[in-house]
């Protein structure tokens, strides 16, 4: 894959293309816009298909395991994620984003032996998450429509393409070592399972004791995302405020 | 703005209703106070960590929760809460035994999760005024994960300080509960009698 920035027209482009889908209907009361539920609601019955068949089983196994054994893939994982949050902070302007993550991916891939271990955490140089989505929010794009991707579940209209920018602009093909960019998605992979089994208490308890678990991930997805980007003014007027003796 | 418009014009009944279900609803004559709120919680981090160090069983340990959960939190108003509109159509019985199971329910559904607790801890970082109440701000500090925000909002109308919401990493317990309950309402067609019966045993 070769490393390419979006050109101007594309980024305008697709802004375009958020804005319009963005224009079909209007949120309800909990701020979700969600015009496509009957085929999200599909596509969340095949994720739940697919964690109770294949992944959840995994993750038991995994879970099982000493963590001795399984935090140096879960620590491999995240470092090869890093060049990408540190091309996002770059495109946001954030200098911490953008400095703290290529300290840690440097330092991680060094002395940590290519990532397997975390010594930049040790010394308090924690990742700083975020991606293309997030930046498309710096950069103003709305949120857009509500939907479950195959795979990956939860998404926005925003946050979807995010992933696909994500994907393209990835820089760890120009500074990655062999190792890393030969193996990383699959051990991306295989660290999406371990951490399925770290948090499985409350990934279980959405996805199989939830009267209505698709509305159950959709609400916390959206409140947890907009959290994340400093957005949940627009959905409650005041941050995160919920008046229950007014609501009447 | 069509959303407030409604609301607001609900109010009027809805403090009609209220009044007849013994729910206060008047605005209190003194707003809480941040320090008052910070010790509401600053009591219940205490009894949920003693609770949890406590090695009882986890029978006890529900049962205990649920105990917490009655005296610290604001049950009625987030029972009444969660039924959402459907709260209308209950009479006032029916919203009395609602409010008890839904208590149960409650203790035992976070209650369950409460083990991830053990060996951690909750700091109370910080208090903020609120358009009613105070929100005070705390960070769950636990074992194997990242921590996280964890923030009550407490408020007094009732004569002493009880909160009424949780609200982590942004996600608001207020909000996640209204879509559950009435979740569980439509898949037993409405009934609000079969729920009341069932939810303890959910």
């Amino acid at each position: 894959m070769k490393f390419a920035l979006p050109t101007g027209r594309g980024i305008l482009a697709v802004i375009a293309l958020v804005g319009l889908t963005a224009c079909v209907g209007y949120p309800d009361e909990n701020g979700i816009l969600d015009p496509y539920e009957p085929v999200n609601r599909q596509v969340h019955e095949i994720n739940k298909a697919l964690d109770s068949g294949i992944v959840r089983p995994l993750s038991e196994q995994t879970a099982a395991m000493p963590t001795e054994l399984t935090r140096p893939f879960v620590n491999f994982a995240d470092n090869v994620g890093l060049p990408g949050k540190a091309l996002n902070g770059l495109l946001q302007g954030n200098v911490p984003i953008l400095a703290t993550n290529t300290m840690r991916f440097i330092i991680n891939s060094t002395v940590g032996i290519g990532g397997l271990l975390d010594p930049a955490g040790a010394i308090g140089i924690t990742e700083m998450d975020t991606d293309f989505g997030a930046t498309l929010s710096v950069w103003g794009v709305g949120e857009g429509a509500y939907v479950e991707l195959p795979f990956y579940g939860p998404s926005t209209e925003r946050d979807a393409l995010g992933r696909v920018v994500d994907f393209l602009i990835d820089p760890l093909d120009r500074v990655g070592l062999d190792v890393q960019i030969d193996y990383g998605t699959y051990v991306r992979v295989a660290g999406q399972v371990i951490e399925r089994g770290e948090i499985g208490g409350t990934i279980d308890s959405v996805l199989y004791d939830s009267a209505d678990s698709y509305a159950q991930a959709r609400l916390i997805y959206l409140q947890n995302r907009r959290f994340e980007l400093g957005e949940t003014g627009e959905a409650t007027g005041d941050a995160d405020f919920v008046d229950p003796f007014e609501d009447f | 703005m069509t959303h407030s418009f409604t609301r607001r014009h609900f109010m009027g009944t809805g403090l009609a209703l209220g009044a007849s279900l013994g729910t206060t609803l008047g605005t209190p004559a003194l707003a809480i106070t941040q320090s008052a709120a910070r010790s509401h919680v600053d009591g219940l981090v205490a009894e949920v960590n003693a609770v949890i160090s406590s090695g009882a069983s986890e029978a006890q340990m529900l049962r205990r929760f649920e105990q917490i959960f009655d005296r610290y939190a604001d049950v009625p108003t987030i029972a009444a809460y969660v039924l959402g509109v459907e709260r209308r159509n209950a009479t006032p019985a029916q919203l009395t035994a609602f409010t008890n199971a839904y208590k149960t329910y409650v203790a035992r559904k976070y209650g369950r999760r409460f083990r991830e607790f053990i060996g951690g801890q909750i700091e109370v970082r910080g208090v903020r005024d609120l358009p009613r109440g105070v929100e005070v701000q705390t960070m769950a500090v636990l074992v194997g994960q990242s921590p996280f925000e964890v923030d009550f909002h407490v408020e007094d109308s009732r004569g002493r300080p009880l909160f009424f919401n949780i609200v982590i990493e942004g996600i608001n317990m207020l909000l996640s509960e209204r879509a559950e309950v009435l979740a569980m309402l439509d898949a037993r067609g409405g009934d609000l009698n079969r729920l009341i019966a069932e939810l303890p045993q959910t």
